[in-house]
C-alpha cells in the first residue's frame, strides 16, 4: 500500500469522516439503497423504482421540472429580495436599479420571470401526463387532489408576483385579474345577492385581497408578503405531502 | 472457486464484468411481481440530474437572450386599452364576453377546480392505471381533451392574440384600431323568440336553462346506458353520475354560449333582476 493510499484509509477511518458518511461508495446493492435512504434529500425517492418509471417517455420529467422551476424562482427570488422594497415610492425605481446597476440583476430577474412562466406550463404538462397514464387512479386519488391544489397555488404565486414590478403592465393585469372578486356572489359589492350581506366597495372580497378599495401601496405590501412568504410556505407544505405520497405509493405502472 | 458457466448477453462470464454490471445482471434476470424494480441510485437520480442540467442551461440561455418586460411606472389614472390579465387567466377573461363576471370569474373557475379534484373519484374505470392507452379509456380521454386542451387553450389563444382595444375581435393581420366601431346588436334569447314581456321573458329563460340541464342529464343517462350498459351504470351509482353530468353539461354550456354569442348575437339566455345567464 502506497503512502497515499494509507493516508486515504486513515481519513476514511477517522471519526470525523465516519460521522458524515455512513456507507462506502462501492457499487453494491446495499450501498445503492443506502445512498438514497441515508440521504435526507434523495430519500424523497423510494430506494427502488419500477423500470418503466425512469423512462422519459413515461414521465416526461414534468413533475421534476416543475419542482426545479420552483427552486429556481426561490433562489433568484431571494436575490431579488435583497434589492427590492415593496413600497410604492421605491418599487419601480428598484426595478430599474436591479436592471442597470446590480451585478447579474437583470439575469436574475429574467430567470425569475421565465421560470415562473415555465412553471405554469410545466404544471399543466405534468397534469396532462398524469391524466394520460391514469396515474390518479387508486390508490393515488388523493395525491391528484393535492396536485390540483398545487396548480392553484402555482397560479396564485405567479399572479401575486405579477404586481411587484409596479409598472403599467403589472397593476392593470392585476386589476383585471382581481375584478372577478368584486363579482363574487354574496361577498362582492357588484355580485348577485350583495344586498343581503351589505358589502360595499371598501368592504368586500376584493377589498380584502387588495387591503383597500383600489390597488394601491397597501396592495403592493400585501401581495409582496403573499408572494414571498405566505404562498411559498403553503406550497412547500403541499409539496411535502405530494412527494411523500409518491414515495409511499411508488410510481404508477401496469400491474405485473 | 468455480463460477457457474453462465454467459451474459455480452458473452462474458459474470465474474469478468465490472461490479456495476454484475448488479445489473441480477436485476435483469429477475422475474415476477416487484422484481422489475431498479435502484433509484444511480438510475433515477442520474436521469433527474441530467434533466436538471439541461433545463437550467436552457433557462440560463433564454434569460440571457430575452429580457423580462418592464413598462412605464404604474399610473392608476391611465388605463391601457386593452387591459389584459396574465396570459394564464386570459381564458377566464375571454369567458367574460359570454357570461357575467360572477359566473365567468367565480362560479366557472370553482367548477373547474372542483371538477379536476373529483376526477379520480368519478372515473371508476380500473383500466389504464399506469400506462398509456386510448382504446381502454376512450370517453375519459375525449372529455378531458375537450375541456383541458381545446376549451382551455383555445380561450387563452383568443384572449392573448385575437382580442384588441375594447376587447374587440382583431385577426392577427388587422391593425389595432382604437376607434373600431362595433354595432351592439346582441339581444337576449327570449327577445329573439319574440317575447317582449319582462316576466314572460324571465320564465322562458329559466325554462331554457333548467331544460338544458334536465334534458341534458337524461340524454347523458340514456347515452351512457347505451354505450356502457346498465350494469356499468349500477356500479357507477347515482351520485357519481349526477356530479359528472352536472360538470359535463357546464363544460358544454360554455361552448354552446360561445356559439350563440359569436354565431347568433345572443347576449343572455335568462334575464332576472338578480342574475343573468
Amino acid at each position: 500500500m502506497s503512502k497515499w493510499d494509507e493516508f486515504k484509509e486513515s481519513i476514511i477511518a477517522s471519526q470525523v469522516w465516519q460521522s458524515m458518511f455512513r456507507h462506502g461508495y462501492d457499487d453494491t446493492p446495499r450501498n445503492r439503497v443506502l445512498a438514497v435512504s441515508g440521504n435526507v434529500w434523495l430519500h424523497l425517492h423510494p430506494s427502488k423504482v419500477r423500470r418503466h418509471g425512469v423512462r422519459l417517455k413515461f414521465t416526461w420529467c414534468m413533475g421534476g421540472i416543475t419542482f426545479l422551476m420552483f427552486l429556481i424562482t426561490v433562489v433568484t427570488g431571494i436575490y431579488l429580495m435583497f434589492y427590492y422594497r415593496p413600497v410604492a415610492e421605491y418599487a419601480y425605481a428598484d426595478m430599474k436599479y436591479l436592471e442597470f446597476d446590480m451585478p447579474f440583476g437583470m439575469l436574475m430577474r429574467n430567470m425569475h420571470r421565465w421560470a415562473a412562466h415555465a412553471m405554469v406550463i410545466a404544471v399543466w404538462l405534468h397534469m396532462f401526463r398524469v391524466f394520460m397514464t391514469g396515474s390518479y387512479k387508486p390508490p393515488r386519488e388523493f395525491n391528484w387532489v393535492v396536485g390540483v391544489v398545487l396548480l392553484v397555488l402555482t397560479l396564485l404565486l405567479s399572479f401575486t408576483g405579477y404586481l411587484l414590478p409596479w409598472d403599467q403592465l403589472s397593476i392593470w393585469a392585476v386589476t383585471v385579474g382581481s375584478n372577478m372578486a368584486r363579482a363574487t356572489p354574496l361577498l362582492g359589492h357588484e355580485g348577485p345577492f350583495r344586498e343581503f350581506t351589505g358589502v360595499n366597495a371598501v368592504y368586500d372580497a376584493r377589498a380584502f385581497l387588495f387591503g383597500g378599495g383600489e390597488i394601491g401601496p397597501h396592495t403592493l405590501l400585501r401581495f409582496y408578503i403573499l408572494h414571498c412568504i405566505f404562498i411559498p410556505l403553503v406550497t412547500t407544505l403541499f409539496l411535502i405531502v405530494h412527494f411523500w405520497r409518491i414515495r409511499r405509493d411508488g410510481l404508477s405502472g401496469p400491474s405485473l | 472457486m468455480a463460477e457457474p458457466k453462465v454467459l451474459t448477453e455480452v458473452g462474458r462470464a459474470p465474474a469478468q464484468l465490472t461490479p456495476a454490471k454484475r448488479v445489473e445482471q441480477t436485476i435483469r434476470k429477475a422475474k415476477g411481481p416487484g422484481d422489475d424494480k431498479i435502484h433509484t441510485w444511480p438510475h433515477l437520480v442520474r436521469a433527474e440530474f441530467l434533466c436538471t442540467l439541461i433545463v437550467v442551461a436552457g433557462m440560463l440561455i433564454w434569460s440571457l437572450l430575452v429580457d423580462a418586460p418592464l413598462e412605464e411606472p404604474a399610473a392608476p389614472t391611465r388605463t391601457p386599452n386593452p387591459s389584459k390579465a396574465p396570459w394564464y387567466f386570459l381564458g377566464l377573461q375571454e369567458i367574460l364576453v359570454y357570461f357575467d363576471p360572477w359566473h365567468a370569474g367565480v362560479v366557472l373557475p370553482s367548477f373547474i377546480i372542483v371538477g379536476l379534484m373529483v376526477l379520480p373519484f368519478i372515473d371508476i374505470n380500473p383500466k389504464g392505471n399506469g400506462y398509456y392507452t386510448y382504446a381502454e379509456r376512450k370517453w375519459e380521454l375525449l372529455t378531458f381533451f375537450v375541456g383541458f386542451h381545446i376549451l382551455w387553450i383555445v380561450l387563452i389563444v383568443i384572449g392573448t392574440f385575437i382580442r384588441g382595444p375594447g376587447w374587440n375581435w382583431f385577426w392577427p393581420w388587422d391593425p389595432w384600431d382604437n376607434h373600431k366601431v362595433v354595432a351592439m346588436t346582441a339581444v337576449d334569447l327570449p327577445y329573439l323568440f319574440g317575447l317582449r314581456d319582462y316576466w314572460a321573458s324571465a320564465a322562458f329563460g329559466l325554462a331554457v336553462v333548467v331544460g338544458y340541464f334536465v334534458i341534458g342529464t337524461l340524454a347523458l343517462y340514456w347515452a351512457i346506458v347505451r354505450v356502457k350498459g346498465k350494469e356499468f351504470m349500477q356500479r357507477w351509482g347515482q351520485p357519481r353520475f349526477q356530479l359528472t353530468a352536472f360538470l359535463f353539461l357546464n363544460m358544454w354550456a360554455v361552448v354552446f354560449k360561445m356559439i350563440l354569442r359569436l354565431g347568433f348575437n345572443v347576449k343572455y339566455i335568462m334575464v332576472t333582476p338578480w342574475i343573468n345567464v
